[in-house]
Parts: structure tokens; C-alpha cells; sequence
């Protein structure tokens, strides 16, 4: 339809994909412990719900800041009509501040090289417009969080190669996998412009290690026209400060700041995973480099933080007694949660990949699948969707190498929530190994289109960018 | 600069943005030495900035009476959680509601919205640039009637890559876009091969400050409806226009002119210049266009409002009372204050272009200018904003095909400011006036040297002592 720009008639928003389609079937028949207690459980939301408690009692003991006041003085025409796009600098400062607490203030952040974005998928975007050209590509390991698909490509023009990650090295980046890729990027004739990595990672749950770490730095001061984009977005979740290195930290140890590695190295932030205000749409780049930020300021008009929003936050993050014990509490409870599910699929003999952070763990069931095919992981997804009635995300959905992965959330719902979840599953796994010896039969109609799944699935990772993508390869 | 010009983007290196355009001197002429009537008498006055301070009074005392539209108080935390968490992009559905029945009651009831159509962006500099994404490609050209506001430049092309195509309007019709400027510009640009995807208009306009009439609004309907065309209105001074023509939506024209292909038709709106809320950033695409809701509700990821906000609008907006009042008063001010400033200019013999709208009026300096050239637009300019210590907007930074036209905005000042204003530039067109007359003067003494003397008297005051009256005003 010619009427239509191409970007709004073609799917690379994504959002086609397995994982937007399970959220699209619990919104159908979203689980209520009283209104609907047999409904789909969400757990593929990546949602921190644990601490509202502590920002609710906040809010109650300083009403200055709801009420658009500061000192007792009304401000709301300031903020009304505040909309400079350099931001609140109270806001920034006590951004930088909460930053480098996240990070046992091992690094310090300058508020003059924030950007403030509409969350973290505009700040994502923004820097995709800001270092690349359409055409230009991006390496991210696999597996990588579903949404990326829109937010680096779709509007940008900018392409994903995937450096492919696999469970027999617990999903490390390795330095042949990240050189296969650079060479995968040059086959298909793009311009690699950097690498983009979340860390904590999503799907995984893990802090990036040192030895990953130190392979990425290798990688870019051996390539001077590569940047390194590090998602920090969960760096508050890990459960211990101490195992979570964040890549300024890197710049700070190894004494990179007078080099050129140092403009070329650039973080993402956003408050939705931390502070649990996805809502709020609250996003930040951090960059050295003035024109990185001089270009993604400005572009940042496009989707400013509502001062409204700002002004709250700027008092909430500057109470420092707050933070500390925000941060202290947030990370006890995520981790105590994190070991329920743990245990609780340990119990039914389903494995994790072992996690220190993030809100979600990597749940292995490869040995629940008919066949070792993503056909059959579709239809394990289908079942449990559909008859255990929890929505979580296929690997396939987050690009993974191998088939049998599934994230699963765990901060999003209430204890009692969890617990009924993992007595479904139970249910359903102890009847899968009754009724597993009567499918003998099916397995074998599998095997014929396993070959094709194969090469579909490779196929779609590189060409969801194109535009004439064919509706079946969904 | 990065040293190495290709490690950054085109985007990021280019000025496409067009933020380094001389505007922006004026900008930072205020910056530098802003206004206030205390601390800071001598400065400039801020009247580039179309804002509206008029009606804020109003929505702190609705704050004040209904604590409970805040998630933070006390009386609100119950629905914090549900709040901060909230980020579907469809937006809060008593949001969408509220938002359709403002938009309806700026129209006077005259027209529905569905609440399914209203999607969010980042202000309408958001809404802008989405519907451009979803409606052009890279290249692709959307037509826009001159003088048009300066950021379009950016919101429409920087990232987008879509072309603007200028349709010329000039002052002998009072600037109307005409058929004939439109096929004209359609046909040129079709001769180079460039593909027109749409005509983008606001309506009310900036930086004219009015609003189209029936006959301009069927004209347009029917050019786009004739090439099968979009129509992207962006209606965000709706609320401001205070005398005839009232104002007339194109969701009003397609009522009554149903031949035109809905699909085609799409509508800006925000809550920054009605509401004077731009620091809240409420943008919304309404658009006629199925595919096109839904493809901008998919890129509305990119800029949703913060659901802290939605919450507190949906409760003011769903106050029909308020509303109801609000929208009275914002009409009743903006009337007030442009009867006040356009008066006062008439004093001093300064013309503004006929306005029903907006909060800003087109001053005519065309008499001021040494030459009919932009070189003395922006000479002129430069003195208003480094002598006169105003800051205001020259015709040619929205693109005025006629040097002399200067944008002025007077809704975001008190009173007394905006008199202060008044009295700095009747100084000036006086003072300009008197050393015009000077000058001619001193030309024909050269052809009559024996009425010298008498004639000195009479036309040079600025001869008289400089302890005059007449200097001193």
C-alpha cells in the first residue's frame, strides 16, 4: 500500500514476535488472585513490584514534592512550562548521584554528560540515530531482549548481527564469537559501528564478567571506529553491588580517560527496572563524547521527561538516606525471590542458568521439548501459555542460539502468585512425564521439518529488518 | 568536533537540527541577560517564546482543591502502583477519554473523537515527527504553506529524511494559502521528480495567529482528496482563537464533506499552548487513518507520556465544570491581552496582520526596513533585540516569503512586562521614525537650501534641545 510510509507497513517493529503475542493472550484472560484465579499468569513482564512499599512511604512523608511545591512555595507554573530540554538539573544531578551509587560509587557521573530520554527505548534509539548511519550495523550477543528489534531498527535503518552465545559456556561472550560476528557483519557488507550489550543481561540474569569485559575493550581499542553501548537498565537489581562492573568503571581502572576508547564507550539508564516506574518514562544516555550528547540532547525533544515526573524523582533520589536503604532493600528482596523460583523449579527438576541479578531467571527446560527444534519449543510456549496458563518468553522470542530456554519473571507478582505459578508448572510437568511415553508416535512427523525451522529461524534474524518480510516466517 | 568525522552518524554531525541557525542569537541574547522587574530591569524581554501564562491560576486552584488527582498524596497513594507501573502504550483509558472530550469541547461539541484514535507522543513535536515516519519515506516531500513555525524544519525532516516543499503565501491576501499556490507547488515539484506524500498545515497558525475559514478549508480538502494526498492538521492553538472566524476543525469538514478520503485526514494536537502545560509534554496523534493508529501507537513507545501525568489529566480533564470554565477564560485572556498589545502598537502607528488566535501576533516593521531585503530584516533585528532589549522572531525564521513580518508573543509575560515591552518599542519606532524623517530631511537640503530654516523647526525635532518632551517618548 503505497499510501503508507514503508516503515508503517512493514513488521520490523517486531512486534509480531512470540513475545509481544503472550502478552496479547494474558491481556485476554489476565490471572486476579479473587476476579480470576484461573487466569494467565504474567510472567513475562520484566517488572520490579517489590519495593512500592518503601517509595509509597516516602511520598506520604514528603508531600512538597507531590504537590508541585518546594519549601512550601508553589512552583507548579515553573514546572508547567519547564521543558529546556537539558533537563531539571536537580533532577540530573541526583540521577548522576543515584548512578554512581548503584555502583558503590566506585565510578562518579557528570550530570552535564546525561541526556534525558522518554525511557529507556527512546535513549536506545537515540544513540542508534546518533552513531550510526541507516544501513550500519550493531553486534549484540545472543540471547538479547526481544524489544531491541524495534527500538535499534526500525525507525534507524540500522541493522542487528548477533554474536551468538550458547549454553556450553553459560551464554559468555567469547572472543570468537564476537570476531565470527564482526566477520558475519563484513559478508553481508555492513558497516559495523559498535557493540551493544545489557548488563545485567536480559534474558540472562548475569553481570557481565571481567573476562567479557575485557574481550569488548580489547575488541574496540583495536577497532577505533567501533562503540561500545553498555544497557545498564538493571545494574540495580544485581544482588550484590560488588559483582555488578559497570563499563565506566573499566574506563576508570584501566586509565582509558585520554585515549580515543574513551569518547567511544556509552551507557543507557532508565528508573523502570530499579525504582520499578516504568511508567514514569524516565531514560538516560551517558556519554564523554560533547557531540554524542550535543546531537542526542536535541534529539531528546522528541521525547522529553514530563517535568511533572522530573521534579518528584529529583527529590526522591536526592534524599540519600532513602536511596541507600532503597537499594539495600530492593536488592535483598529481588534475591529472595529469585531463590523461591529457583528452588521451586529445582523441586520439579527444571534447571536455571545461575543468576545474580536482573528480574527474571533463564529457565533451561531443553529437556521438556519433543525434539531438540524450535518448532517444538513453540509448542512447549503454546502449552504452557495455553494449558498452564503462564505467559513467559521463548528463547527463539530473544534470539537464542538454542533451542529449550524460557525467561521467566519473578518480581511482578505477589508471593502467593509465585507459588500458585510453580504449582501449575508442577502439575503440568508431572503429567507431561505420564503422558510423555503415549507421544512416542508424534516425534517423528517433527523430525522432516526440523531442517527447515533451522535455517528459517537463522533467516529471521537477519532479515527482520527487511521490508518486504514475508508474514510466514513469523 | 570528533576528529574522525565518520564515527559519529550524518544525523549527529550535520546541522539538520537547525539549531545553528542566527536565530538563535536572540535566544541567547535573552539567556544572557534576561528580563525581570526586580533584579533585572534593563533586560531583554522574552517575546519569542510562544507560551501560555495566562490561565495557570486556574489549574493551581483546581490542584489545590483535589488532592486526590496526585498519585503522591495521601489522598491518591492507593493508586501509585498501578500507576508507576503503567506503561501500555495505548495510554490510560480514562486518559484517552478525557483527552477526547477536551479536544471535543475546544471544538465546541461540534465534533466526536473516539478515544480508540487517540494516540500519545512526545508533545507535538513528537506527534509531528511520527506521523511523518508513518506516512513518508526517506525522501518523500510533504508541502507547507509559508510563513510556517521554525521547528518543522527539524520535527518533519531531521530524522526522518522527509522533504519540505514551501507553498508561498504572500501578505496581498493576508497570507491564505490560494488553489493556485498549491498546484503550483505540487506540479513544480512532480516536474523534479519529487513524490508529495501530504500537506502539512497548523491551524490555527503560526506565526500568522489565524484561523482558516470554511472556503480555505474545502479548498484544501478537495486539493488533497483530487491527488489522494494526506492532510496533517496540527490543531494545538485551538483553544486559543477568540473571535471570528470561529474556529473550524478539519474534523468538522469531514462531516460535511464526505467525498474526502478519511484515510487520508490526521490531526497534531497537544496541551502546551491550550493548556500552557508544554513542560508536561502531551502530544496526541488522531488519526482517520486505521493502519496509521496503529502504527503510531506502536511508535508512541518512543515518547509516551509519563503515567504520572496521564493519571493527574484524566482526573482535571474529566472535571467538566473545570473544562468548561477553563476553556471560557483561556479564549476571554488571550482576547484581552491581544486587544492590549495590538492597540498599543496601533498607537504608535505599528500594524499587525488581522488575528483571531494564537498567542502572538504578526507585526508589520515593513515601513521600518532600509530595503525590501532580508539583510535588513535581520539588521533591523538585531537592534530590536541588542537596542530595544526585545526578543522577537523575524519573518524570514518561519520562512515569510516578504521581508518586515516579525513574530511577537505576548501570552507569556504578565501585564506589566508586557507594557514595558510597549514602551521600549514605541521608543524605538519613534526614535526610527524621527531619524528617517532626519535623513530624507537632510536629502532634499541638498535640492532646497532656501526653506532650511523654517523646515528645520518643523521636521527635526531630534535638532531641538535634548531636554525635549518629544525625545524623551
Amino acid at each position: 500500500m503505497d499510501l503508507l510510509s514503508r516503515k508503517a507497513t512493514c513488521n520490523s517493529h517486531g512486534q509480531d514476535s512470540s513475545y509481544f503475542l503472550g502478552w496479547e493472550e494474558y491481556e485476554k484472560n489476565p490471572h486476579d488472585v479473587v476476579k480470576n484465579p484461573h487466569g494467565i499468569i504474567q510472567m513475562g513482564l520484566a517488572e520490579n513490584q517489590l519495593c512500592f512499599d518503601l517509595l509509597e512511604s516516602w511520598l506520604i512523608q514528603n508531600p512538597d514534592a507531590a504537590s508541585f511545591k518546594r519549601d512550601g512555595q508553589s512552583i507548579f507554573r515553573e514546572l508547567a512550562l519547564f521543558q529546556d530540554y537539558h533537563g531539571l538539573s536537580s533532577f540530573k544531578k541526583a540521577l548522576a548521584d543515584f548512578m554512581s551509587e548503584y555502583r558503590q560509587t566506585r565510578v562518579s557521573f557528570d550530570s552535564n554528560n546525561l541526556v534525558l530520554t522518554a525511557g529507556a527505548t527512546s535513549a536506545n534509539e537515540t544513540l542508534m540515530f546518533c552513531l550510526a548511519n541507516p544501513g550500519d550495523a550493531f553486534l549484540l550477543p545472543t540471547p538479547y531482549y526481544p524489544g531491541f528489534d524495534r527500538d535499534l531498527k526500525w525507525r534507524t535503518g540500522v541493522e542487528i548481527v548477533p554474536i551468538k552465545c550458547t549454553s556450553s559456556n553459560g551464554f559468555h561472550i567469547t572472543k570468537l564469537a564476537l570476531e565470527e560476528a564482526y566477520e558475519q557483519a563484513k559478508k553481508l557488507n555492513l558497516n559495523v559501528k559498535g557493540v551493544l550489550i545489557t548488563n545485567p543481561s536480559n534474558p540472562l540474569g548475569t553481570t557481565t564478567t571481567q573476562t567479557e569485559l575485557n574481550i569488548l575493550f580489547e575488541f574496540i581499542s583495536k577497532n577505533k571506529n567501533i562503540h561500545l553501548v553498555s544497557d545498564e537498565i538493571y545494574s540495580g537489581t544485581a544482588f550484590s553491588s560488588s559483582e555488578f562492573i559497570s563499563v565506566m568503571e573499566i574506563l576508570k581502572t584501566n586509565q582509558l580517560e585520554n585515549t580515543d576508547v574513551f569518547k567511544r564507550v556509552h551507557i543507557v539508564y532508565s528508573l523502570s527496572k530499579d525504582l520499578g516506574l516504568p511508567g514514569f518514562r524516565v531514560g538516560a544516555i551517558y556519554s564523554n563524547d560533547k557531540d554524542v550528547i550535543s546531537a542526542a540532547t536535541k534529539m531528546s525533544s522528541f521525547g522529553l521527561v514530563s517535568s511533572q515526573t522530573q521534579y518528584l524523582l529529583s527529590s526522591l533520589l536526592s534524599d540519600k538516606k532513602f536511596t541507600k536503604n532503597y537499594l539495600r532493600e530492593n536488592q535483598r528482596r529481588l534475591k529472595n525471590r529469585q531463590r523461591m523460583l529457583v528452588t521451586g523449579l529445582e523441586a520439579i527438576g527444571i534447571g536455571c542458568l545461575k543468576s545474580n541479578a536482573g528480574l527474571f531467571c533463564w529457565v533451561d527446560m531443553r529437556h521438556l521439548l519433543s525434539s531438540k527444534t524450535f518448532e517444538a519449543e513453540m509448542d512447549l510456549w503454546k502449552k504452557i501459555v495455553y494449558e498452564v496458563k503462564l505467559n513467559i518468553s521463548p528463547g527463539s522470542s530473544c534470539h537464542c542460539e538454542e533451542p529449550g530456554w524460557f525467561r521467566v519473571c519473578f518480581a511482578n507478582m505477589s508471593e502467593e502468585t509465585l507459588k500458585l505459578a510453580l504449582k501449575r508448572l508442577k502439575k503440568f510437568v508431572v503429567n507431561g512425564i505420564l503422558s510423555r511415553s503415549c507421544q512416542v508416535g508424534e516425534s517423528q512427523s517433527l523430525k522432516s521439518s526440523r531442517k527447515k525451522t533451522t535455517t528459517t529461524v537463522s533467516n529471521w534474524v537477519f532479515r527482520l529488518s527487511f521490508h518486504d518480510r514475508d508474514a510466514e516466517e513469523r | 568536533m570528533s576528529l574522525d568525522k565518520n564515527l559519529l552518524s550524518k544525523l549527529a554531525v550535520g546541522d539538520k537540527h537547525g539549531e545553528d541557525s542566527p536565530y538563535f542569537d536572540g535566544w541567547k541574547a535573552y539567556d544572557n541577560n534576561p528580563f525581570h522587574p526586580e533584579h533585572n530591569p534593563q533586560g531583554v524581554i522574552q517575546m519569542g517564546l510562544a507560551e501560555n501564562q495566562l490561565c495557570s491560576d486556574l489549574i493551581k486552584e483546581w490542584i489545590k482543591a483535589n488532592p486526590q488527582a496526585s498519585i503522591c498524596t495521601a489522598e491518591g497513594i492507593d493508586g501509585f502502583s498501578d500507576i508507576a507501573v503503567f506503561q501500555d502504550y495505548h495510554g490510560l483509558k480514562q486518559f484517552r477519554q478525557a483527552i477526547a472530550a477536551f479536544m471535543e469541547k475546544a471544538r465546541g461539541g461540534r465534533v466526536r473523537f473516539e478515544e480508540e484514535r487517540v494516540v500519545m507522543s512526545g508533545g507535538a513535536t513528537g506527534a509531528n515527527e511520527t506521523l511523518m515516519f508513518c506516512l513518508a519515506d526517506r525522501d518523500d516531500a510533504f508541502l507547507v504553506p509559508t510563513p510556517y513555525y521554525a521547528a518543522f524544519d527539524r520535527d518533519l525532516s531531521w530524522r526522518t529524511g522527509v522533504r519540505i516543499i514551501p507553498v508561498e503565501c504572500n501578505s496581498s491576501n493576508n497570507f491564505q494559502v490560494t488553489k493556485q499556490a498549491l498546484e503550483s507547488a505540487y506540479l513544480n515539484a512532480q516536474e523534479t521528480g519529487i513524490k508529495i506524500k501530504g500537506l502539512i498545515l497548523a491551524n490555527p497558525s503560526n506565526p500568522l495567529g489565524t484561523s482558516l475559514d470554511r472556503e480555505t478549508l474545502q479548498t484544501l480538502m478537495d486539493f488533497i482528496n483530487d491527488k489522494q494526498i494526506h492532510l496533517v492538521c496540527d490543531e494545538i492553538y485551538a483553544a486559543t482563537v477568540f473571535a471570528e472566524p470561529r474556529f473550524i476543525s478539519v474534523a468538522e469538514m469531514i462531516q460535511e464533506m464526505d467525498h474526502v478520503n478519511r484515510d487520508l485526514i490526521h490531526i497534531v494536537y497537544s496541551l502546551s499552548k491550550d493548556m500552557g502545560l508544554p513542560g508536561f509534554r502531551v502530544g496526541v496523534v488522531y488519526s482517520y487513518n486505521d493502519s496509521v493508529v496503529t502504527c503510531a501507537r506502536r511508535m508512541s513507545s518512543f515518547g509516551l507520556v509519563s503515567s504520572q501525568t496521564q493519571s493527574f489529566l484524566a482526573a482535571m480533564l474529566s472535571d467538566q465544570i473545570f473544562v468548561d470554565n477553563f476553556l471560557k477564560e483561556v479564549s476571554k485572556r488571550v482576547a484581552k491581552r491581544h486587544l492590549i498589545f495590538t492597540e498599543g502598537l496601533k498607537e504608535m502607528g505599528v500594524s499587525c496582520l488581522t488575528s483571531n488566535a494564537g498567542l502572538f501576533v504578526l507585526m508589520d516593521l515593513r515601513q521600518m526596513l532600509k530595503d525590501q531585503t532580508f539583510e535588513s530584516e535581520m539588521s533591523l533585528w538585531r537592534i530590536i533585540i541588542n537596542k530595544v532589549k526585545i526578543n522577537i522572531s523575524p519573518g524570514s525564521s518561519f520562512h515569510c516569503s516578504e521581508p518586515g513580518w516579525f513574530r511577537v508573543c505576548f501570552a507569556n509575560m504578565d501585564e506589566d512586562t508586557l507594557q514595558i515591552a510597549l514602551q521600549r518599542m514605541k521608543h524605538f519606532v519613534l526614535r526610527h521614525r524621527e531619524n528617517k524623517k532626519r535623513k530624507s530631511f537632510q536629502e532634499n537640503l541638498k535640492l532646497s537650501f532656501s526653506s532650511m530654516t523654517y523646515d528645520e523647526h518643523v521636521r527635526t525635532p531630534t535638532l531641538m534641545s535634548p531636554h525635549s518632551p518629544l525625545v524623551r517618548t
